[in-house]
């Protein structure tokens, strides 16, 4: 379902409603907001040594050069030295950078949409120190002031922004929510005027996997922690942050955060959720123009937290050799890089780690909202046996992931190729672990 | 005045005073636009995070483990006559006389023997890396005239020094004019193409580093 056009304001029309000078101008206007000392210094301080491609999934199972990361950002690098750098006068002069053209944006969704996961990869690679991913963002931003932003993305951006919801349903989250705990037999701690933690969902896992929707409700009421879901700020996913609408993903943000000052909550719980967890915890605070005043938690590191303070304690998990998936978003970006295996340990797994892992580990390929988009899936999935290979390789039976996108990505590839593993929620084998009366039995 | 004097005079002086004006210009470009604040509450604390930003620094001279098998021979490339560039312009004696006389410090430099071969070296590596360049899809698809020429005027230098040092193709006077002009036009050159990286590179591995480790990120 789109969002009214009228509801989403005259210049944020999708692309085909809009001429090539609009969507230029509108590239153009939305990428100056962006460009402060740092971008500008990151976009300098760029040497074309391509080295950036040897860090991404995307040119690793293609080999083709257009998958270079920072020539994702190409448009916006010629942007930046024609119009605003030190020498834009000398350079428009000797005619060394050609202006931006609408067809050139056009083609460079392909690039910022389709073939980027965000994740951040390219990151670690650059000898110059810069931050590819950073600026990937930001190039996204402005393609979303161009309408530019792929359709399934812009929609459910546009949804959510207006209902809360990425996408239309028979009956509010809030219902589906308290019908998971009556299926698997778990209060849902909903609409409580005021807790400890404030709890949201994301929507893949209330659509898909309800099982760790329970998972987190029974962990929860283990611990003995006050806490509740809110009706008004239920959805973890950010598909503002995915599509580029910065304001649109201030407006997703504010939903949650209006709603943990009102339950007084002193602290966000973001669930197996990737993004969400980039999008709140690292995002939002700027978006919102002051500091959060409670903490944004993702909910392996809160639990691992719980682990080293004696409060939650986990029997062995009947898991066998295990490997787990890395999120990109909550382990390389998000510096959750020990809970999950301090979890782990604390239930007795045995970890066999991938060939690259933790921070080194390759994005599942569905990460950036590249999931959601459809033309996207023949290239997806080319760059997904390589990670296929990985996991395979470790030798591990049990496949373990924290993010409910990742796991909506393998599960996808697990139909396309006839893929033997089903990935698993580590949060429902925490649930599935728990030992003792817990702090309130 | 003849040609030496005018490539060690006038010409030197106006290409010093380009190269600092262009420097600075280029550098007040982007360091004074808006410095965003970051509300987000920091996973570490900013003695950490400067630390780990310095650390950065050394870190990321080299690949990490998990992508030597695909960068290293091309990051040894380049390190390599970066190397070979720095041994020529501070460990050779008449540079260092060179430096000594706008500094006032002077110190060892190699023998003119071992400083011939490196030259050969670091030239051989310099057309390396040019048939790097243009050879590699990825390389040449981001190469543009900034890329080139910068190769070409560091090689002009590197070159008419060779012959200078090596006596070919001219007398020497005229062949130690050609090398300091040579020197002259990559000083003009500097501030307007990617030799700026030479300023650029430490501080952006350490504001980057620090940023990564600010979120706790993989750095």
């Amino acid at each position: 379902m789109s969002a009214p056009a009228g509801m989403l304001g005259a210049s944020l029309a999708p692309a085909e409603q809009r001429s090539g000078e609009a969507r230029v101008a509108g590239a153009m206007s939305g990428f100056a907001r962006e460009v402060g000392a740092l971008s500008a210094f990151r976009l300098e301080s760029c040497i074309h040594c391509g080295i950036c491609a040897d860090a991404c999934h995307f040119y690793i199972a293609t080999e083709d050069p257009q998958y270079t990361p920072i020539w994702k950002v190409e448009p916006f690098k010629q942007a930046y030295k024609r119009e605003s750098s030190p020498f834009a006068p000398l350079i428009r002069l000797l005619g060394l950078k050609r202006e931006v053209t609408a067809d050139q944006l056009d083609q460079w969704q392909h690039l910022l949409f389709d073939s980027c996961n965000m994740c951040g990869r390219c990151s670690l690679i650059c000898p110059m120190g810069i931050d590819v991913a950073a600026l990937i963002e930001q190039a996204r931003h402005a393609m979303f002031e161009a309408g530019l932003a792929p359709k399934e993305l812009y929609q459910k951006a546009a949804h959510q922004k207006l209902t809360g919801q990425p996408e239309p349903s028979t009956e509010p989250y809030s219902a589906k929510l308290i019908a998971i705990g009556e299926r698997f037999g778990v209060e849902i701690p909903l609409d409580k005027p005021e807790a400890e933690v404030m709890l949201c969902v994301p929507r893949t896992d209330i659509e898909h996997y309800p099982a760790a929707v329970a998972a987190l409700a029974r962990v929860m009421k283990h611990l003995g922690v006050s806490c509740t879901f809110r009706s008004d700020g239920l959805v973890a996913e950010n598909y503002g942050y995915y599509a580029g609408g910065k304001d649109w993903q201030r407006e997703i943000s504010r939903r949650l955060i209006d709603q943990a000052i009102a339950c007084n909550a002193k602290t966000l719980l973001v669930p197996e959720c990737g993004h969400a967890y980039a999008a709140l915890r690292w995002e939002a605070a700027d978006l919102y123009g002051k500091p959060l005043p409670f903490r944004v938690l993702q909910v392996t590191e809160y639990l691992a937290e719980q682990i080293q303070q004696g409060r939650l304690r986990l029997a062995a998990a009947v898991a066998g050799a295990t490997t787990f998936q890395d999120p990109c978003e909550s382990v390389r970006k998000g510096g959750i890089n020990h809970a999950p295996r301090t979890l782990m340990k604390a239930m007795g797994i045995d970890l066999h780690e991938m060939k690259n892992h933790g921070g080194f580990s390759f994005c599942c390929g569905g990460g950036g909202g590249v999931i959601d988009i459809e033309r996207a899936a023949p290239l997806r999935y080319r760059t997904m046996e390589n990670k296929l290979r990985e996991i395979d390789d470790t030798g591990a039976q049990t496949f373990v992931t924290s993010c409910s996108d990742c796991r909506r990505t393998f599960d996808d590839a697990q139909a396309h190729f006839n893929w033997q593993k089903k990935p698993q929620s580590l949060l429902e084998l925490v649930a599935d672990s728990l030992t003792g009366a817990g702090n309130t039995e | 005045m003849d040609l030496l004097g005018f490539a060690r005079g006038p010409a030197l002086k106006a290409a010093l005073a380009i190269f600092c004006l262009g420097v600075a210009w280029r550098i007040a470009g982007f360091a004074l636009l808006r410095i965003r604040r970051d509300l987000n509450k920091p996973r570490a604390s900013p003695a950490r995070f400067l630390t780990e930003g310095l650390i950065a620094v050394g870190t990321r001279s080299w690949p990490h483990p998990e992508f030597i098998g695909r960068t290293g021979a091309g990051e040894a490339l380049g390190y390599s006559y970066h190397l070979g560039l720095f041994a020529l312009v501070l460990l050779f004696g008449p540079h260092i006389a060179f430096f000594g006389s706008l500094i006032g410090i002077r110190w060892p430099g190699l023998p003119s023997s071992l400083i011939t071969v490196i030259s050969v070296l670091t030239l051989a590596l310099f057309l390396a890396v040019l048939f790097r360049r243009v050879t590699n899809p990825v390389m040449r698809m981001l190469s543009n005239f900034d890329d080139y020429f910068s190769w070409f005027i560091t090689m002009l230098v590197l070159g008419t020094g060779l012959a200078a040092t090596a006596h070919i193709g001219a007398p020497y006077q005229t062949l130690l004019a050609l090398h300091i002009l040579s020197f002259d036009a990559l000083l003009v050159w500097f501030p307007f193409g990617k030799l700026m990286h030479a300023f650029y590179i430490f501080p952006s591995r350490a504001i980057n580093g620090a940023l990564l480790a600010r979120k706790g990120a993989t750095s």
